[in-house]
């Protein structure tokens, strides 16, 4: 098996496509936006609950490859009860991370879980499948209720 | 000439690629076939020594290129068996030619009520046309589903055409599920019913099954990049009656007799329909893509190419936790599959990763991925130079995918 592969589906990947956390719908939630990728057919729905700019309870539901729900499930994790400045931040380190040059083991001391998704820099079709939670998640704060990976946000 | 794979492949350089010290196993055929030297040595030659604009030969190389050009619409009607060369419109592919018929065709057909029937199994290419011209028409849109064995329900087929149906357009073969739909006599039935038919033939042509007059539709269309020749280039062909009464789709230079600002006569048929420059070196690249899979027998060539499909689905059929869409009994061309576990895209990284190369996801037919309930489907696609040898490399990658996911 080639060592790309190995550190694209790493175990935390494989895991959380597995079992995914916070997999379910919040009913009562103040906010949620619907991320699309069309070209491939991944779909992934996030729920929030925001209260006094804090996230209280995040979830998501979806369909799509392991790179894109193992995305959306650790992001779920990492967010509950996070500021939405904390929330930016990381999302600008999920960003950071997929552009950047270090490599995985540095990665992984620095942000922590969210850097099991460093192996997808080496395969570059794959970027939108890591990226769509956060951007589903980015349009649901700006109140729009669906997302496309084919349109700017 | 016997068909033989071995030398067939010689043919192809990009065959010999390695993909990360991988042979290449190229196995996306239904999305684009790849190209023999003949083709790539037509295109260099033709844009060497021969280029130039057509129609307006009053130089040497204008008359060269306006030879190539119509000499390549003569190779298509021979391919095709057109009734007349001047039934045969280049188009830029398979989509332009269907958005041609639609919206020419269509709008002056097409009146509110009337219905345009389409298959459960079509490529968005032969939907969204039709929804567009059915929005400007007051047309309505009916579908014939397609059944648990991946073919359309041809009882529904029966009740679904009637008084009002005016258009019927149905894939020759699915690319999604390489189902081999029964054109023939569903278009008998349709023409009964005074039904005007296009056949997409987009997965069709590419098995040398692009006889218009033993198919009996109206019109037939096809790519040239699916069938070896270059992209950017295809095929409409229409029952000249047809196209005689079918209004410009573009307008521009090439198509007309003679303009003023006060009214403009078009020429006929077909550049009618071909304004402004064509695609003059694609349609020479296709001319020789076209002659050189006619140098084979075609019964051979769909032979071998039956052998490996067949072999492809049997061995995917022995492996555990795959469930395979291509149920049909008549097939041509794919294999769509799911892994237990492992989506779709997942499944194409992994391969890819092994020199395997082929589709993943919905194929652009999202009605059909919604009616399996599925919404994406992994897909190996074969074209005549594929060998059993690749679907072993195929099913080896397979395993290692399982692997990695268990």
């Amino acid at each position: 098996m080639s060592d790309d592969l190995v550190d694209l589906y790493q175990d935390i990947i494989l895991d959380h496509n597995r079992r995914p956390r916070n997999s379910r719908k919040i009913h009562t939630a103040t906010h949620q936006s619907e991320g699309i990728n069309p070209l491939c057919g991944d779909e992934v729905t996030i729920y929030l609950d925001l209260l006094d700019e804090r996230i209280t309870d995040i979830s998501f539901q979806g369909q799509g490859c392991a790179i894109s729900q193992a995305s959306a499930s650790l992001m779920t994790e990492m967010l509950k009860g996070l500021d939405l400045d904390e929330t930016r931040q990381h999302s600008k380190i999920l960003h950071d991370l997929l552009n950047s040059e270090e490599d995985a083991q540095d990665a992984l001391l620095k942000y922590g879980n969210l850097a099991a998704l460093s192996g997808v820099r080496k395969f570059p079709a794959r970027v939108k499948c890591a990226t769509l939670a956060w951007h589903a998640l980015e349009a649901a704060l700006r109140g729009k209720d669906s997302i496309s990976t084919e349109e700017e946000l | 000439m016997n068909f033989d794979v071995e030398t067939v492949r010689r043919d192809f350089p990009i065959l010999s690629t390695l993909v990360r010290g991988k042979q290449l196993c190229y196995l996306d055929n239904a999305a684009s076939t790849q190209k023999p030297q003949v083709v790539i040595d037509r295109l260099r030659d033709f844009y060497s020594t021969e280029n130039a604009n057509i129609n307006r030969g009053i130089h040497h190389l204008g008359e060269l290129a306006t030879d190539a050009y119509h000499g390549a619409r003569r190779t298509v009607a021979d391919f095709i068996n057109a009734f007349s060369e001047k039934e045969v419109i280049f188009t830029a592919g398979t989509t332009e030619s269907i958005n041609l018929v639609a919206s020419s065709w269509g709008r002056t057909h097409l009146k509110k009520g009337d219905e345009i029937l389409l298959t459960g199994m079509e490529h968005h290419a032969n939907i969204v046309p039709w929804q567009i011209v059915a929005e400007q028409t007051g047309a309505l849109i009916k579908v014939i589903p397609v059944n648990e064995s991946s073919e359309i329900d041809t009882e529904a087929f029966d009740s679904l055409i009637g008084e009002r149906t005016r258009v019927l357009a149905i894939c020759q073969v699915s690319n999604s599920l390489g189902t081999l739909n029964p054109i023939k006599s569903i278009i008998a039935k349709a023409k009964a019913a005074g039904v005007t038919t296009l056949v997409d033939g987009a997965q069709g042509a590419p098995h040398l099954l692009a006889d218009v007059q033993e198919l009996g539709c109206d019109f037939y269309v096809f790519s040239g990049h699916k069938i070896y020749g270059p992209t950017g280039i295809g095929v409409l062909w229409g029952r000249a009656e047809l196209l005689d009464s079918m209004p410009p789709y573009k307008g521009g230079g090439d198509m007309i007799q003679r303009v003023t600002f006060e009214k403009t006569t078009y020429k006929g048929i077909p550049q009618r329909f071909e304004a402004g420059t064509p695609n003059i070196g694609g349609a020479a690249g296709l001319a020789s893509a076209i002659t050189y899979v006619q140098q084979f027998d075609p019964e051979e060539l769909r032979a071998h190419e039956t052998d490996v499909l067949e072999y492809a689905l049997a061995m995917l059929g022995d492996m555990q936790g795959l469930t395979s869409y291509t149920r049909a009994s008549k097939r041509a061309g794919a294999v769509s599959f799911t892994l237990d576990g492992i989506h779709p895209h997942d499944i194409a990284t992994i391969l890819d990763r092994e020199g395997v190369a082929i589709r993943a996801g919905n194929h652009c037919t999202q009605p059909l991925m919604q009616s399996m309930g599925v919404n994406a489907t992994a897909r190996a696609s074969f074209a005549m130079y594929n060998t059993k040898d690749e679907v072993d490399q195929l099913v080896n990658a397979i395993k290692k995918a399982y692997d990695l996911f268990s």
